[in-house]
């Protein structure tokens, strides 16, 4: 892929080591945060990473990705049943990702949601929000958030989410050539850690992946990071290094989470980092709050912190192009 | 009269309820009826307060969420555990041996605590 115009992916002062000054953290460490109605668009290719706005910057070679391939588009943290500021209404901002994944120019083939569907794990929350994504018309693959699995050890999730899945509710599948993984890493958390995927879980997986090709590109969802954000805020996963130690092998993986509810992005070497945005409320930038609980903005703004997250797939280009949008 | 009438019931209520709580829930009962403090953890920004909560024994200690979020308070051993508690929602528990109990939240396993009962 040639060059073209490059978007600066830091509005908010977010990238500390971009010393070639063409918005790559060299250390590895980029966040496209996608701000005040800025979409940000990053493309991973041969484990480098570039990024372009959304919109009139978005050269034509940029169009050409957005042909044929796999789109699908990820949806996070819908907290139904949470009502209080900054958002006492996440039935309408469900209803608004709805609104833009219909009306998305192309159309994703199914969805994923990262987790923490419901507030408090009530089948009236489920209900809601089972209710508002049919109108997408899209097939959805679920992974629970801690929200989710809060007073049966998960077993109502899986009835309801993840029939055939195995253990706490992982499970994988292939669509279009990628092998796509869903993993549980909000069960059993142990006094003082962080996310935990468990040795059951990563025994499965390790043969799970055994016998894929190298070249097969890899997607893994899951709803806390599968990379330390910020341990502080128990944002990352335990023992994530031993399951990306068995996705070493391949050329392209892509790690898709939540639970941080603010988009962010890191690349190590073939595999790339994404965090999406919520669709019910902002949670601060890691150390940028006393907590990381909800972060209380103006109602006239809040639309512009929540989101969805659009993926691209295009077969022999060994990238995938992840796009974040806000609802407004 | 009003009054009056509230002492009578109590005067009978009082001592049933005992025995009905004596005949259910022998531990919490004694708790009670031996007087001794009741005391709160605020859950509150992510962070149990006070971390460390010295009690004596028998004592009943009720942990009262102020967070936007629930929480769910879990011993590390397994001994008790709440429901998800969501705001202003409480729980409680009473510690009848001496001893030091460490807890956390089962859903933001950061947040830890402890009781140290006396």
């Amino acid at each position: 892929m040639t060059k073209t115009k490059l978007f600066d992916p830091n509005p908010s002062g977010f990238i500390e080591h971009d010393h070639n000054n063409d918005g790559i953290d060299r250390r590895g460490f980029l966040k496209c945060m996608a701000w005040a109605g800025t979409g940000a668009l990053c493309i991973v290719q041969g484990g480098v990473l570039k990024s372009y706005a959304l919109g009139s910057q978005m050269g034509s070679n940029m169009k050409s990705h957005k042909m044929g391939g796999l789109t699908f588009v990820q949806i996070s943290d819908s907290h139904m049943g949470f009502n209080k500021p900054a958002n006492p209404d996440v039935i309408a901002t469900l209803k608004a990702a709805v609104d833009k994944i219909n009306a998305l120019p192309q159309q994703p083939e199914f969805l994923l949601h990262t987790g923490d569907i419901s507030h408090l794990s009530k089948p009236e929350e489920f209900d809601n929000v089972d209710q508002i994504l049919k109108s997408t018309h899209k097939e959805i693959f679920f992974v629970p958030g801690e929200h989710d699995v809060l007073n049966d050890e998960g077993a109502s999730f899986r009835e309801r989410y993840a029939k055939k899945s195995k253990g706490q509710g992982w499970y994988s599948f292939d669509k279009s050539g990628i092998h796509f993984i869903g993993l549980v890493n909000v069960m059993n958390l142990k006094a003082g850690g962080l996310g935990t995927l468990g040795a059951e879980q990563l025994e499965w997986l390790e043969g799970d992946v055994k016998h894929l090709k190298h070249s097969t590109p890899i997607v893994v969802f899951a709803h806390m990071p599968l990379w330390t954000v910020y341990p502080q805020w128990g944002w990352g996963t335990d023992d994530s290094a031993q399951a990306l130690s068995y996705l070493k092998k391949f050329g392209s993986v892509t790690v898709l989470n939540g639970h941080i509810h603010q988009t962010m992005q890191k690349v190590e070497g073939s595999v790339t980092f994404h965090t999406a945005f919520s669709t019910a409320f902002p949670q601060p930038a890691p150390g940028k709050a006393e907590g990381p609980g909800p972060m209380k903005v103006p109602a006239d703004q809040l639309r512009s912190v929540l989101g969805i997250t659009d993926v691209n797939y295009v077969q022999g280009r060994n990238a995938l192009a992840v796009v974040d949008s806000s609802l407004g | 009269m009003r009054r009056k009438l509230l002492l009578i019931s109590s005067t009978v209520a009082l001592p049933l309820a005992i025995v009905a709580a004596l005949a259910l829930y022998p531990t919490r009962a004694r708790s009670e009826a031996s007087s001794a403090s009741a005391t709160e953890v605020r859950v509150d920004n992510f962070t149990f307060g006070p971390e460390t909560l010295t009690v004596a024994t028998n004592s009943t200690v009720t942990w009262l969420n102020k967070d936007d979020v629930p929480h769910v308070i879990a011993s590390n051993d397994g001994l008790f555990k709440s429901k998800a508690l969501d705001t202003d929602d409480k729980y409680s528990y009473a510690f009848t041996k001496p001893g030091t109990y460490s807890y956390y939240c089962s859903i933001h396993p950061k947040m830890v605590g402890k009781v140290i009962v006396q």
